[in-house]
């Protein structure tokens, strides 16, 4: 650690550094009249230019590498480039040919259609959970720990696990099914299965994480709240929709956007379920995502063009999304303060 | 952090003041009661699922390739630990994948702790301008997915001849936004400015005053943020897949070579390697679960 800051306190512009003296004497300090001024001008520049330095970091590295690569990434849309070779004009091309492409459409509609199985009941299911945990519990600790596991386990340790849970012949949700009178689904080969067990993946690697924020924001709501509430007759279930869900609505929001994002991106999940067609997203492409269609085209067929193309039609559904989400605050806002 | 939350707790769940008519009412106030048997059961077979496919995975490391293939699934760990480790060792270089992945996830934590919380700590208290234009880009730039820039880090780091190298997952990973914010949230409160004035006045800069002040309160928001970044890192998948090899992976990439190699997919083998990739941390957790509850709940709070 102490290292680690000398190694930034020398790389930080000079307003920054240490000071010689030990301990340099305050502006007005009395002291010689040139040491003085030297001084003050040093303290005010360290006031002005420190902070700067400070969030310099991390400015320099998302420049280098986020906001550089991402408009160069948009830059290689408008061209056909493969990996080591010059870049060429093609303008639109790119684009065109996405939208000409049924499996970029299919890779759209199965990122849209797995991103809502895999985040509304991982969130519908983190609110029950965080309303469960509220309550005054018998090994708290122990719960909290539990739920929050898989977020320990890493995306390619629970997708080659979850592979084995979901294996058709001798997968152990089949087994289990099986009790039930259900037979033989076939997680897999087909669309909506494989697309139920990635979600699933998904589901069981956040729901307890998630379930902790709410958590959170849920004890920071005040007692009296739920007092007044129950006053006034409310049942816990009308207590729930009435005063906990509108109080920890900006929480609520934020898991919304993250897990959007989240879900825009999904990438290991169904390349590990699928083992060796992993990036075709299955041999029918039943659950290729867009990320997986834009590493399909720029590693397996050297499109680096186009992959930059699909990388900015992601980006441009965020931006849709971000919009989407910022008007509905906007509205609850309103409504809110009206 | 996880202090004021147990301590906003402790002083909800407490005795209230009020008279025994109110307090009939009172009762019902969803926080202030006791868990009934539902929520138990509930909350038991949602600690079940969420452990069951861990405890599953050290069943399967512990049998074999057939014995997994073959339902009905056993579901008591077997013997066959020490010879899969044996295997999965030898299929990949899981040793240097677990060397390699402590060196990066350690490497990004710690620089992630140190400028996130220079830059938290100027976000939080230091005045200047643009800051909130600039504390809210730091926030916006959590919403811009990897995939935007593979490619042309891809492009670079094959320039630079970086390919297989752990640098090319490191330096793109040196200061997280997520960091940014999450130690700005925290000193916004924990720090007062009255501690900051008075060690100006007595004549300290600026990195005194973030050497004997800030660290010291901030200590225990940067071990979360550590921990938490460490897991993040750790786990990440999608980058190191790319810029790594098999020759140099990290745990979870040559997990991912386990997992579609070109060799015999054995599952205990497969299995094994998520076992690997999974304990380490889980150890963590298990040691420091409580702090890192605490973390993700006082963090999320203040958002």
């Amino acid at each position: 650690m102490a290292t680690s800051v000398r190694a930034s306190a020398d790389g930080s512009p000079p307003p920054a550094r240490p000071v010689p003296a030990p301990a340099p004497a305050p502006p007005g300090t009395p002291g010689t009249p040139a040491g003085h001024s030297w001084r003050s001008r040093l303290y005010r520049l360290d006031l002005k230019a420190t902070p700067y330095a400070y969030i310099a970091p991390f400015f320099v590295c998302f420049a280098a590498f986020g906001l550089f690569p991402l408009i160069y990434t948009g830059w290689l849309s408008f061209h056909q480039v493969e990996l080591g070779g010059t870049a060429q004009w093609r303008g639109f091309d790119n684009y065109t040919r996405l939208w000409d492409s049924e499996f970029f459409w299919n890779a759209l509609r199965n990122t849209f259609s797995l991103g809502v199985i895999s985040t509304v009941p991982q969130l519908l299911m983190a609110l029950g959970l965080a309303h469960l945990l509220n309550y005054k519990l018998r090994a708290r600790g122990f719960f909290r720990v539990a739920v929050l596991a898989p977020y320990a386990t890493s995306i390619a340790a629970a997708s080659l696990v979850f592979v084995q849970l979901f294996n058709p012949d001798y997968g152990m949700v089949n087994q289990l099914l099986g009790h039930f009178g259900v037979h033989h689904i076939q997680w897999e080969a087909d669309k909506w299965p494989s697309q139920i067990a990635i979600s699933t993946i998904v589901t069981w690697r956040w729901t307890g994480y998630n379930a902790l924020i709410y958590l959170a924001a849920m004890q920071a709501v005040p007692g009296d709240l739920y007092e007044a509430a129950a006053l006034d007759g409310a049942s816990r279930w009308r207590q729930f929709l009435s005063v906990t869900i509108p109080s920890i609505r900006p929480t609520i929001l934020f898991t919304i956007i993250v897990s959007t994002i989240g879900a825009t991106q999904l990438f290991g999940e169904p390349m590990l379920f699928g083992g060796g067609l992993g990036v075709s997203g299955g041999s029918a492409h039943q659950y290729q995502t867009l990320s997986l269609y834009m590493y399909e085209k720029g590693w397996q067929n050297g499109a680096l063009g186009q992959a930059s193309a699909v990388a900015w039609v992601m980006l441009l559904i965020l931006l849709l999304v971000g919009a989407v989400q910022l008007i509905i605050t906007r509205v609850n806002r309103r409504k809110l303060g009206g | 952090m996880a202090h004021a939350v147990a301590e906003r707790a402790a002083h909800r769940s407490g005795p209230t003041p009020a008279p025994p008519k109110r307090r009939r009412f009172s009762a019902r106030a969803g926080r202030q009661d006791h868990a009934g048997p539902v929520t138990y059961v509930v909350l038991v077979v949602a600690a079940l699922v969420s452990l069951f496919p861990l405890y599953w995975t050290v069943v399967a490391a512990s049998s074999t390739d057939t014995q997994i293939v073959q339902p009905p699934t056993e579901l008591l760990p077997g013997s066959h630990l020490i010879d899969n480790l044996k295997i999965a060792w030898d299929q990949v270089h899981m040793g240097q994948a677990l060397i390699n992945s402590t060196i990066v996830a350690g490497f990004v934590s710690l620089s992630t702790v140190l400028f996130a919380t220079l830059a938290g700590f100027a976000f939080a208290k230091l005045r200047f301008r643009g800051r909130n234009g600039l504390l809210t880009l730091v926030v916006a730039t959590m919403t811009i997915p990897p995939q935007l820039s593979v490619i042309p880090l891809y492009q670079i780091i094959t320039d630079l001849g970086w390919v297989g190298r752990l640098q090319s997952v490191i330096l793109p990973s040196l200061v997280a936004a997520f960091g940014v914010f999450f130690m700005r949230q925290f000193l916004a409160e924990a720090l007062p400015i009255e501690l900051i004035e008075a060690a100006r006045v007595d004549g300290a800069h600026s990195l005194r005053i973030v050497w004997h002040v800030v660290f010291p309160i901030a200590r225990p928001a940067m071990a979360v943020l550590g921990m938490l970044v460490f897991v993040q890192s750790w786990n990440d998948f999608f980058w190191p897949f790319i810029a790594l090899n098999q020759q140099n992976p990290t745990v979870q990439v040559a997990l991912a070579g386990l997992g579609s190699g070109d060799h015999t997919i054995d599952h205990a083998v497969v299995l094994t390697g998520a076992l690997i990739a999974t304990v380490p941390l889980l150890l963590v957790f298990a040691l420091l679960g409580k702090h890192i509850v605490g973390g993700i709940t006082a963090g999320a709070v203040k958002s």
